[in-house]
């Protein structure tokens, strides 16, 4: 079976900082990955790369078979690709329904198969809302939800693309522990649909809970990738996290 | 209202607007009305750009000018060639101008691209300066017909007859923006670039449309002004006047919808000249900044704006 992603030597620099080096990463379908690593691994830049906002220097990343490179993050997310923002990003003058209809209208409706019209758009986008209990709030704007909320605007946003791998950019940070099972509960539920989920995250709890293997980042290189627990007791990862 | 009926009221408001004009059998009229209805196309123009996609253009005068300097040209070398079809070319020429601008800006962002739209009217009016087949800092004489084609009367009945379907043209295509797919893409960018294309929006691709959609409309609107001014020198087709107006005038008027720019464009259109002729010539810019400030400061989302918010 081939990967659904598959990173090959990947190389980032910005300027003479090395951010990411050589890495490799495959990540099979329908699998849940937690990735996680101190602050300034290089982990969203590893996503930026894998999404197309950032350019690889070396290597190349493959989706379900297809080579990314020289792709924009645009047709990526037309090929089955979405994130979420590690700091939401929503469209503020646009409702939350009208947030959820953009990725609608510009990756489902991009792809040959099950385009939306009308009505079923509108449906669709309260569904999605629903899903993440927000629809009630269908027809606010942005500015009027609370920090939970939008992160589960943010997730609801890259679900409505559709995608076939999720990467969940830091969606817990800043929440509270009922919060943290809220969209821990989200992302497996979603999981369950056949979507592939890559979580980042430094609330190691959810990683645990939720991750079915565990990759970890450090200063540019990935020291490790496993099953969870195991992972965590390797030696490496306790020095690059507590020193020696 | 569905695009089809919405573009036979537009047509049937333009038909009262002209009929009335024709009944008051005014000259002056005309030439009033010529002058606000090419701010309604401008300041349209200006907000596909401006409002719906969040990049503001500096270089209005650029685009408006090269539509004005291609009729320049095209009537010295065809003289017989009819106004319409210099108005296509005119917006032709100014909507692959600008697309060129939004491919080489590509990268600019906010303050940036302001800047360089800037730069690019500088340009242009230099380019056209030392232009001797259009008449250099001399400027050129276009000289009118005495009489209009097709419905009689007075050339500047024509002048403003055809104004006012480019009028209905730019509304009609802005509204139909407006609640098409197009026009949640513009929003998308307007609001978040970089999430709109995780979410799948080709920006380049919608930002070339807006770019040349606006420049083609600010391009058609100036396309008939030789015929309106019969003498068109760089100073005045490139004047600054256009430029403080076509974004005013949305600005004022509201940036959100495609009623906006008609409101401010009437409004601050029609104020300047009712002072223009009782106080004087020279402070219709005043107005217009004067008006922009104020608006910016207490109705930062326009005239249309305050109704919306009090319907909520």
């Amino acid at each position: 079976m081939t990967a659904l992603l598959h990173v090959e030597g990947l190389g980032k620099r910005f300027g003479g900082f090395v951010a990411l080096d050589g890495i490799e990463l495959e990540v099979q379908d329908g699998e849940r990955l937690g990735l996680i690593g101190p602050n300034g691994s290089g982990k969203s830049t590893l996503v930026n790369c894998i999404c197309g906002t950032l350019r690889n220097e070396t290597g190349s990343v493959s989706f379900a078979g297809e080579k990314l490179d020289g792709l924009l993050a645009s047709q990526r997310t037309h090929r089955g690709l979405a994130r979420s923002f590690q700091l939401p990003r929503p469209f503020a003058s646009l409702s939350l329904a009208e947030n959820l209809r953009i990725p609608i209208l510009y990756a489902v409706n991009a792809r040959s198969t099950g385009r939306l019209a009308g009505a079923a758009i509108d449906a669709r986008c309260r569904d999605l809302l629903g899903e993440v209990g927000l629809a009630g709030k269908a027809d606010r704007l942005p500015r009027d939800l609370t920090q939970i909320e939008m992160r589960k605007l943010e997730l609801a946003r890259a679900m409505a693309a559709q995608p076939k791998l999720l990467i969940a950019d830091e969606a817990m940070a800043g929440l509270s522990h009922a919060e943290v099972d809220e969209i821990i509960a989200l992302l497996i539920r979603l999981n369950g649909q056949g979507v592939t989920v890559i979580m980042i995250e430094h609330i190691m709890r959810a990683v645990m809970e939720f991750s079915q293997r565990l990759a970890v980042l450090v200063a540019g290189k990935k020291i490790a990738d496993g099953a969870p627990k195991e992972v965590v007791r390797n030696d490496e990862v306790v020095r690059a996290y507590l020193g020696e | 209202m569905r695009g089809g009926p919405f573009i036979l009221v537009l047509i049937a408001v333009a038909a009262v607007i002209f009929g009335l004009a024709r009944w008051l059998d005014n000259s002056y009229a005309f030439f009033v009305g010529y002058v606000v209805v090419q701010y309604i196309v401008l300041g349209t123009a200006w907000n596909i750009l401006g409002g719906y996609t969040g990049y503001v253009n500096f270089g209005i005068t650029a685009f408006f000018a090269i539509g004005a300097y291609s009729s320049v040209v095209l009537h010295k070398l065809v003289p017989a060639m009819p106004l319409p079809a210099m108005i296509l070319v005119g917006g032709v020429m100014a909507g692959i101008v600008g697309i060129g601008t939004g491919y080489l800006t590509l990268r600019l962002r906010g303050v940036y691209f302001s800047i360089a739209t800037l730069a690019l009217a500088v340009v242009v009016q230099t380019l056209i300066t030392n232009w001797d087949f259009v008449g250099g800092a001399r400027g050129a004489y276009v000289l009118r017909p005495r009489t209009a084609p097709l419905i009689g009367g007075g050339y500047i009945d024509y002048l403003f007859l055809i104004m006012l379907g480019l009028c209905v043209i730019s509304l009609a295509t802005a509204r139909a923006i407006e609640r098409s797919s197009l026009g949640y893409g513009f929003a998308a960018i307007r609001d978040d670039e970089a999430a709109a294309e995780a979410s799948g929006v080709p920006t380049l691709k919608l930002k070339l449309i807006a770019t040349g959609l606006s420049g083609g409309f600010m391009g058609m609107a100036g396309a008939p002004l030789p015929f309106y001014v019969t003498y068109l020198d760089p100073s005045s087709g490139f004047s600054l006047n256009y430029a403080v107006n076509a974004i005013a005038m949305p600005l004022i008027g509201g940036t959100s919808t495609w009623l906006g720019p008609v409101v401010g464009a009437v409004l601050v259109g029609g104020l300047q000249e009712y002072l223009r002729v009782t106080i004087s010539s020279a402070v219709n810019v005043l107005v217009a900044g004067v008006l922009m400030v104020v608006f910016v400061i207490i109705a930062p989302q326009g005239i249309v704006g305050l109704f919306k918010r009090k319907r909520q």
